[in-house]
């Protein structure tokens, strides 16, 4: 503990917390009780209705591959541009690193029309896919792609401060010793950066999963084929069916918890393999 | 890569390295970038630009789109300012004191970052209604909180709060001890020593959060129209509004107020930028 | 060109006269002042006086509590056990900011965010209204110092866009703005280049007898603190091993720690026998009435000639190794298998081959008990 001299007194600093917890607690802890208060308040006999629900079903089934199919691509993704950023010198890469955050400073109401405006009945490539008879607005297609716009940062800007951090030295050595490239990126580069890749799936996961206003424009709200859990839970909500709104809230809220259990543990145990800004 | 002989080093579009698959993964990063993010912003706006200049202006000039502007400009700057003080108080908390669950409600600060914003919407809205556990508080006062532009500072005061703490936080930890020790030596009191001397070096952190939680509310969508009432002229907000248009197959309306928006976020980026860039050139020597 | 120059800035003292408002300069004392860690005792029992207006260095390791005792002055860290006494004045519990101290930390501590010449102002801004000069004296006051320091027309600079040294005569000037009792300096040349340290050492010495403000310095460079303070103490585990002069501690090193700690001293774990020592297939006479027993002797190069004969007294060493220092020659020298070298300097004309076996006298005599 600090000397006096250098700290507030003792009743200041409780006040100080006792201000902050309940400010948390207010506009944090509140709500996420009120979802699991509110899925439970009329017992397990509609909770479990819901659950085995057909349009419910569906909706975790959809949820669960736009997952599936975005974590990966934006992997690959986040794995590329943090190699080619981090460990080389180029033009232009300060703004190649601005462009990757961009999806971040767009609503996502936002980025769901541009999709529209791209794949849309009337939109730049309407009548060449209609002619095609293929569907991306209003069907599965479109929400991948507004769930991978909104969710592209997250898995580049975990690996790429971390990589810059680390620099090329290791991988330099690896290739002194006679390594090839790709096994100097598999037993070095990946080793090094496996906690900060698994923070990033983690966030990227998260969001996917949550996403609401982008994939909202873009899906059209048919039950049983095009809506994710998210949507789900508008459509019950708006039906006034709040237990089935807040019972599948709550498997969302314990993705959540999940998410932000796992997140804590990496921050508490890995600190040294995540970039610095995420060490505290 | 070829490279030149003499002025080789200038020229060259990257610098050699002994390590292999530069081209390749700029390669497919940059293709792939333009394709998802860029392909689709770049037709926003060239969709837009259709109706040129002034037809945006008129666009974003009806009352109803005026109305809704507003409504979401002063709720994300009100919510913005609000989580400019709690979110220090927060930061300041964590950082400096030690307390029974601090750890529990560290990780708890990033859970509107985690919860899905339909969830967090219709949460807060359940709380805040005229029958809801906080919203029964203020009822019998004839005081509406949900379904009203206060529902919606709400849900906006709860997605911008990490914004600020998670700027301010790492400065805060960060900041020498020695510095605060050198302004009691010099005779200042605690409450000096932290306004004169603590707060204003979190100052730069906290304009870039304060900025990104603004940003962040400005577009949000999920954990507002649950609990807005989203009554047009009142509490509508303008990602709303965008929805409504596209409803009606005004493509062309939705996207002079989509660019209007991201017009104003580039405006705040740019902001958070030079505020770091300025910062930086004078208080770090970079 | 620019070298001199600089090198003209930081020697020369200025012409400005500053009233620094001081008074007589006072003494400050610790009296059996303890300060324990978790699980360490960092100041030990220390008793020791800094008299008024002088400059006094505190010498040791890493870790030997010099810092710490520094930081107990100051009101930084509370004591365990003991006294502090400014003056006559008890200041054991006086709050830090009461205690008008001029403390400069090893960093500097400067605040990033203000301007040169705020960072100067900061003591005199944070005073009560009663006590606070009108804000023109004070922008007076400050551009004054700075002139002290030897920084005119930096005020508007922000700290990151000075030198290493600059910054460190910017926290000098902030810590006397405050009018101070005594200056408290810790490693004040400890982050700069060898050849800055060199010239400020000279221009802080020359300072302190301008002003004459009571000062304690920290340091672990032994020749900083023998060379620039009045009297040098030397810490070691939290205590005081020894409190003198240069030539006192140089010359009478009153422990073994002492002895070991200053100058290039080898220490050689030895026998006494009946009033001698063996070494090196020689004897060389112990001090009168030193008892029998294990004993460590300190040997320094400067305290080994050859002899020009081989009669009592002297011993012989194997060279095993030579090298050039300055405009001499040092011959590395094994007096006993398994005892670790000796150096012993030569004139240069005089060569020497590896292997060959030097006869050799001892000048001084630095010899302990062991413990």
């Amino acid at each position: 503990m600090r000397e006096t001299a250098l700290s507030e007194s003792r009743p200041l600093q409780w006040l100080l917390i006792a201000v902050a917890v309940a400010f948390l607690a207010l506009f944090l802890v509140l709500p996420l009780a009120a979802v699991f208060v509110e899925a439970l308040h009329r017992g397990v006999g509609p909770l479990l209705a819901t659950y085995t629900d057909a349009d419910t079903l569906s909706a975790i089934w959809l949820t669960l591959i736009v997952a599936a199919i975005t974590v990966p691509l934006n992997l690959v993704f986040g794995i590329a541009a943090a190699w080619a950023i981090a460990k080389f010198e180029f033009r232009g890469k300060s703004l190649l690193i601005s462009l990757i955050d961009l999806p971040f400073s767009v609503s996502p109401v936002v980025s769901g029309l541009t999709f529209v405006l791209l794949f849309g009945a009337k939109g730049v490539f309407g009548p060449l896919l209609d002619d095609w008879d293929i569907k991306i607005i209003f069907a599965v297609p479109g929400i991948v792609l507004a769930t991978v716009f909104v969710t592209f940062p997250f898995i580049a800007r975990e690996l790429i401060p971390l990589m810059q951090e680390q620099g090329t030295a290791e991988e330099e050595a690896a290739l002194t010793l006679g390594a090839s490239g790709l096994r100097t990126f598999m037993t070095v580069t990946l080793p090094n950066v496996r906690w900060a890749l698994l923070y990033g799936v983690l966030l990227c996961n998260a969001r996917a999963m949550g996403e609401f206003g982008a994939v909202s424009v873009v899906s059209g709200h048919i039950r049983g084929l095009t809506n994710t859990m998210p949507l789900q839970v508008e459509i019950l909500y708006n039906e006034y069916n709040f237990v089935g709104a807040f019972a599948v809230s709550a498997l969302l809220a314990g993705l959540a918890l999940v998410t932000l259990a796992a997140k804590s543990l990496l921050e508490w145990r890995h600190a040294e393999g995540l970039p610095t800004a995420r060490r505290h | 890569m070829t490279v030149a002989p003499v002025m080789g080093q200038r020229f060259t579009f990257v610098r050699p390295s002994a390590l292999p698959g530069f081209g390749i993964t700029l390669g497919f990063a940059t293709t792939y970038l333009s394709l998802i993010v860029l392909l689709p912003l770049i037709v926003l706006v060239w969709r837009a630009s259709a109706l040129g200049f002034d037809g945006i202006w008129q666009v974003a000039t009806t009352p109803r789109v005026l109305a809704a502007l507003e409504v979401s400009f002063v709720t994300s700057a009100l919510a913005a300012l609000l989580n400019a003080v709690f979110g220090t108080l927060v930061a300041w908390v964590l950082v400096r004191y030690d307390f029974p669950g601090r750890r529990l409600l560290d990780a708890a600060v990033d859970l509107p970052f985690a919860l899905p914003t339909a969830v967090a919407g219709i949460a807060l809205a359940a709380l805040y209604a005229p029958n809801g556990w906080i919203g029964a508080l203020f009822a019998p006062w004839g005081i509406k909180i949900a379904f009203t532009p206060a529902g919606i500072f709400i849900a906006l005061v709860f997605i911008g709060l990490p914004f600020v703490v998670r700027t301010v936080q790492p400065v805060l930890q960060d900041f020498e001890c020695e510095v605060e020790e050198a302004s009691a030596t010099l005779g200042a009191t605690r409450m000096q020593t932290v306004f004169r001397v603590v707060l204003p070096a979190l100052v730069p952190a906290l304009v870039t959060g304060v900025a990104l939680a603004f940003a962040r509310a400005v577009g949000e969508y999920g954990s507002v129209i649950f609990i807005a009432g989203n009554i047009p002229f009142v509490s509508e907000i303008a990602p709303l509004l965008i929805v409504t248009r596209l409803e009606e197959f005004d493509y062309a309306g939705a996207s002079a107020i989509a660019v209007v928006m991201l017009t104003i976020s580039f405006v705040a980026l740019l902001i958070i930028n030079s505020v770091q860039a300025l910062s930086r050139r004078r208080y770090e020597g970079a | 060109m620019q070298k001199a120059s600089q090198l003209h800035d930081v020697t020369e003292m200025g012409d400005t006269t500053v009233d620094l408002g001081k008074g007589e300069p006072i003494a400050i004392t610790a009296e059996g002042l303890a300060k324990s860690f978790p699980g360490v005792a960092a100041v030990n029992g220390i008793d020791l006086q800094v008299k008024p207006g002088e400059l006094m260095a505190l010498l040791g390791p890493s870790g030997s509590g010099k810092t710490t005792l520094l930081r107990l002055f100051a009101g930084l860290e509370t004591p365990t056990a003991g006294r502090i006494l400014f003056g006559d004045e008890d200041a054991t519990h006086l709050p830090v900011r009461e205690r008008r101290v001029g403390f400069m930390f090893q960093h500097y501590a400067l605040f990033k965010h203000m301007s040169v010449a705020e960072n100067v102002a900061y003591g005199l801004r944070v005073r009560p209204r009663r006590l606070r000069p009108s804000s023109a004296e004070i922008a007076k006051r400050a551009e004054e110092l700075l002139e002290l320091v030897q920084l005119p027309g930096l005020g508007r600079r922000y700290p990151a866009q000075l030198s290493g040294g600059q910054r460190q005569r910017v926290a000098l000037a902030r810590a006397l703005a405050v009018e101070p009792r005594v200056l408290l300096l810790d490693e004040p040349f400890g982050a700069l280049d060898a050849q800055v340290r060199r010239d400020l050492r000279r221009w802080l010495r020359e300072l302190h007898d301008r002003t004459g403000h009571t000062t304690l310095f920290v340091t672990h460079d032994q020749e900083e603190a023998l060379e620039l303070a009045d009297r040098v103490a030397i810490l070691n585990r939290g205590r005081l091993e020894q409190l003198g002069h240069a030539d006192d501690i140089l010359d009478h090193p009153a422990t073994p720690f002492v002895a070991g700690f200053v100058g290039d001293a080898i220490r050689l774990p030895v026998t006494v026998e009946a009033g001698w020592i063996s070494l090196g297939r020689g004897k060389v006479p112990a001090p009168f009435q030193f008892p029998s027993g294990p004993a460590e002797l300190f040997i320094r190069p400067s305290d080994l000639t050859l002899a020009h004969s081989t009669g009592h007294g002297t011993f012989m060493g194997k060279v095993v190794g030579t090298r050039r220092v300055g405009s001499a020659r040092r011959a590395e020298l094994v007096l006993e298998d398994g005892l670790p070298s000796v150096e012993v300097t030569l004139p240069l004309e005089h060569s020497v081959a590896k292997g060959e076996e030097l006869h050799l006298n001892l000048l001084t005599m630095r010899l302990f008990q062991a413990r």
